[in-house]
């Protein structure tokens, strides 16, 4: 059961996030924002869950444009069920290590483009390329992501 | 496969919290950013204080800061600004100039900069010289048409960053008959070339008056220069003659015109509108009275003089609506009835007076070394205190010009309608989508085309693309923060924007080293520890059983009741308390880990720290001479005085040890580069994590 002031506190960190988009302060965002915000709160979605997410709180005729509104609940509701929780660093790191067949400790830079542009959830090209330049190392021109796990968690929240 | 979604969900979030790093450190920037336009007017008022409690101990640091040299003729300034005395040596390597300039003149300047040279003094007074020339018989507002050149290209927001100013010229051409610019202020001050752009401006503009129009920005004003950079760079790159180039300046300044209309349906401006702005009241005003558009107009000062009476002589205005919201973010307490008496009074006593007045100004222009015919000064005196009505009746119209010019060079749109205070820069106003309905159609326009505010792309529209803003100075609060653009104009008046981003290597920063922000951090933690004591307060209130510790939630709340710079807390808190315990913080501990420098006397430096920027730019006006030294009395006069001003209590003998601690030469004097360099204040702009590349290639 939660207590009022919990609940205020998750509207206003709801409504901060929110509003760093919010550029005209019309109480509505880009709705190809929300995916960022949502994240910035600490939720690991998948796309999948994501467009789910966003098709729950569109306009019915859709506008382009999430009004806070009607994300707030939606939200709030996330964020109290602990939906889409963060990915703990060693299931990750196993992960890495299921790509990694030859149990080499790195990814050649292709293996890895390969594997996000065919399998999962694709990325961009735009997307991989950032993801590549962040986290090939320069000398070697392969991926040790043992340490680019460390390199890119957040330790908070 | 599950493995790949695994990975690809958890890079995607990391990236998600990237980007909602950068979004926090535009809005922190910028709140800071504005935070500091409103030290500036509250700089302003603690000036308007100073009159107010005029006394003799005070009035030679008031005569200081506010001495005019004003009452000359233009034929003796130029003579004052006479470069044929100044010898080009033979070991110097920059760009010669010649005058009337030629179009191979100016692209040697122009290369020159390029390859980080200077200008020579001697060149640099003589095109200041002829600009100001040229400046004197422009009118307010320019009139261009698009008859002539086909197309027009307009720029916005420069501050000194000049590798953005040649990177226009790589990718559009640079001024020519054919090639018509329209440049719409701030030119200086933040970036470090500054002088190098306005050199290159005004070379351009003698080259080709016809085609390169300048409009005056709010940093065109020497009050905000020395606060802002520009004052520093000229000082540092002319040690010789930086003053009498400054001095220059200040008149070239105010000789800016105020806009540019194109085809009579476009108008070009800095900041905006309000609903006082009408160009015809525009195209009549004075606009060379204006030096700052942070001080009274000229005419008050001279007739006050040293007397008592006179001294306390204040500006005010009628008491409209829109000018009472200028009145009261300029001053407290002008009152109607309090400046009649003034009037009445200085002419009961005229003879008195005058006599007084007239001693003080004599005073003066000893000072400034400069001759003067008594019987003009007179004259100019007598009209002053003749006929109380006309009086009245000019200096209201003065008054009202100047927030009419105050409202174009500060204003910003905002999305609601109407018309209020811009409270967060501290001058000029908000205006709305109707106030811009309303100025367009009464001169008949289609566009409002202004810059004053950064924005990401470098340009954007509002007010149902009635406005538009355009920004020219790429990564203006730090590398990769945002796009410069450029505006093309041809007949059809439809606008088309070129962007682009100075430094090219922003694009080979890894993700993190570019999202780091680490720079608005620093600025935040500054301003976190200007307020330490009241942080202090605003966390034991929460703490009711003295533990030591609050909640994260108290944290945040407490911050922005204190700071004001409507931050989201929530959001930063992760880079900003790294030690938490149960979601609690032992704030003491925080507080202790904030400050950059250890407080000896903790509520007396922290204030000074607080009103650093403002001491710094009491402290270079008052060193007049821009020697870089102030006297101990000097300082101790302006400490107390703003101490009282913030209600402070402070007793001669801290101040004293203060000063003395800070004389680091021993010789009596304040260095006033040491005493910030004390705060070990970093300037920003100037601290880049790697050289940048000067690529101008198309992004």
């Amino acid at each position: 059961m939660m207590s009022k002031a919990v609940i205020s506190e998750i509207h206003r960190r709801i409504a901060e996030a929110f509003n760093v988009f919010d550029n005209e302060s019309s109480k509505s965002v880009d709705v190809r924002e929300v995916g960022t915000i949502i994240r910035s709160l600490g939720c690991f979605p998948s796309e999948a869950e994501l467009h789910e997410m966003i098709a729950e709180v569109e306009e019915e005729e859709p506008t382009g444009y999430i009004r806070f509104e009607k994300f707030l609940p939606a939200m709030t509701k996330v964020l109290m069920e602990r939906k889409f929780r963060p990915i703990p660093k060693d299931v990750l790191i196993q992960a890495f290590e299921v790509l990694d067949q030859e149990k080499k400790g790195y990814l050649e830079a292709e293996e890895l483009k390969k594997y996000m542009t065919q399998e999962g959830e694709p990325f961009s090209q735009d997307e991989v390329e950032e993801m590549l330049s962040a986290a090939l190392d320069n000398k070697e021109n392969v991926i040790f992501y043992k340490d680019l796990v460390s390199k890119m968690t957040f330790e908070d929240l | 496969m599950r493995a790949a979604l695994l990975i690809q969900r958890w890079y995607r979030q990391y990236v998600a919290r990237l980007e909602m790093r950068r979004r926090c450190t535009w809005h922190i920037f910028q709140s800071i950013e504005y935070a500091g336009e409103q030290d500036q007017i509250k700089l302003y008022n603690f000036f308007g204080y100073l009159m107010d409690h005029f006394t003799p101990a005070n009035r030679n640091l008031i005569s200081h800061i506010f001495r005019e040299n004003e009452i000359c003729r233009d034929i003796e300034w130029e003579r004052y600004f006479c470069y044929k005395n100044i010898e080009v040596p033979e070991l110097y390597s920059g760009p010669h100039l010649s005058f009337p300039l030629t179009v191979s003149n100016v692209a040697d300047l122009v290369e020159a900069f390029k390859n980080k040279q200077q200008l020579h003094t001697r060149y640099v007074l003589q095109l200041l010289l002829e600009s100001w020339k040229l400046l004197r018989m422009l009118p307010n507002i320019n009139q261009v048409s698009t008859c002539q050149t086909k197309e027009i290209t307009i720029c916005g927001d420069l501050h000194g960053h000049l590798e953005d100013l040649l990177l226009v010229f790589y990718k559009n051409g640079m001024p020519s008959v054919e090639k018509s610019y329209v440049f719409n202020g701030d030119f200086v001050d933040r970036g470090k070339d500054s002088i190098e752009i306005l050199l290159i401006l005004f070379a351009f503009m003698l080259l080709y008056p016809n085609n390169v129009h300048l409009n005056r920005g709010n940093h065109e004003d020497y009050i905000v220069n020395l606060r802002y950079g520009f004052t520093k760079e000229v000082l540092g790159k002319y040690r010789l003659h930086g003053k009498k180039i400054l001095k220059l300046l200040q008149k070239i300044f105010s000789w800016l015109p105020l806009a540019t209309v194109i085809d009579q349906k476009v108008l070009i401006l800095h900041g905006g509108i309000s609903d006082t702005t009408d160009l015809n009241i525009i195209a009549q005003a004075d606009r060379h009275k204006y030096v700052s558009t942070l001080r009274p107009p000229k005419r008050r000062w001279v007739a006050s003089g040293g007397n008592s009476t006179a001294g306390r002589h204040k500006v005010n205005g009628r008491m409209d609506n829109s000018l009472q919201r200028h009145c009261s973010l300029a001053y407290n307490s002008p009152l109607r009835s309090r400046y009649n008496f003034q009037s009445r009074s200085m002419q009961n006593f005229s003879s008195k007076v005058n006599l007084a007045v007239e001693e003080e100004l004599k005073e003066q222009r000893r000072m400034a070394g400069l001759s003067q015919s008594y019987h003009d000064l007179r004259s100019s005196l007598s009209s002053d205190s003749d006929s109380d009505n006309y009086e009245t009746y000019e200096d209201d119209s003065n008054e009202w010009k100047q927030v009419i010019i105050v409202d174009m060079l500060w204003s910003d749109p905002m999305p609601q309608d109407g018309c209020i205070p811009n409270e967060v820069r501290g001058g000029g106003c908000y205006w709305g989508p109707d106030v811009t309905e309303k100025v367009l159609r009464r001169h008949n326009l289609q566009l409002l085309i202004r810059s004053h505010e950064c924005k990401q792309e470098g340009y954007e529209f509002c007010h149902n693309r009635k406005v538009l803003t355009i920004f020219s100075a790429s990564n203006y609060y730090e590398v990769g923060s945002n796009r410069g653009a450029y505006i093309r104009l041809g007949p059809d008046l439809v606008p088309h924007f070129i962007q682009y981003q100075a430094n090219r290597s922003t694009r080979e920063l890894t993700l993190r080293q570019r999202y780091r922000g680490t720079f608005s951090l620093r600025a935040l933690r500054e301003q976190l520890f200007a307020h330490k004591s009241d942080l202090l307060y605003a966390f034991q209130d929460y703490d009711t059983d003295n533990t030591g510790w609050i909640s994260l939630k108290h944290w945040a709340t407490a911050v922005e009741a204190v700071l004001r710079l409507g931050l989201p807390w929530r959001v930063l808190r992760s880079q900003l308390v790294t030690t938490t315990q149960d979601g609690m913080l032992d704030y003491q501990g925080w507080l202790r880990e904030l400050p950059i420098t250890e407080p000896k006397t903790e509520s007396l430096l922290e204030t000074m720290y607080k009103q650093r920027s403002n001491l710094e730019t009491i402290f270079r006006i008052i060193d007049s001479d821009h020697s870089g030294l102030i006297s101990f009395e000097e300082f101790r006069q302006t400490w107390k005085l703003l101490s009282s001003h913030l209600k402070m209590e402070i007793s001669d003998e801290a101040i004293l040890d203060m000063a003395v601690s800070i004389d680091f030469n021993k010789d009596g004097s304040i260095d006033i580069n040491e005493f910030m360099e004390a705060f070990r204040l970093v300037d920003r702009t100037m601290n880049l994590p790697s050289e940048p590349n000067h690529t101008k290639t198309d992004e």
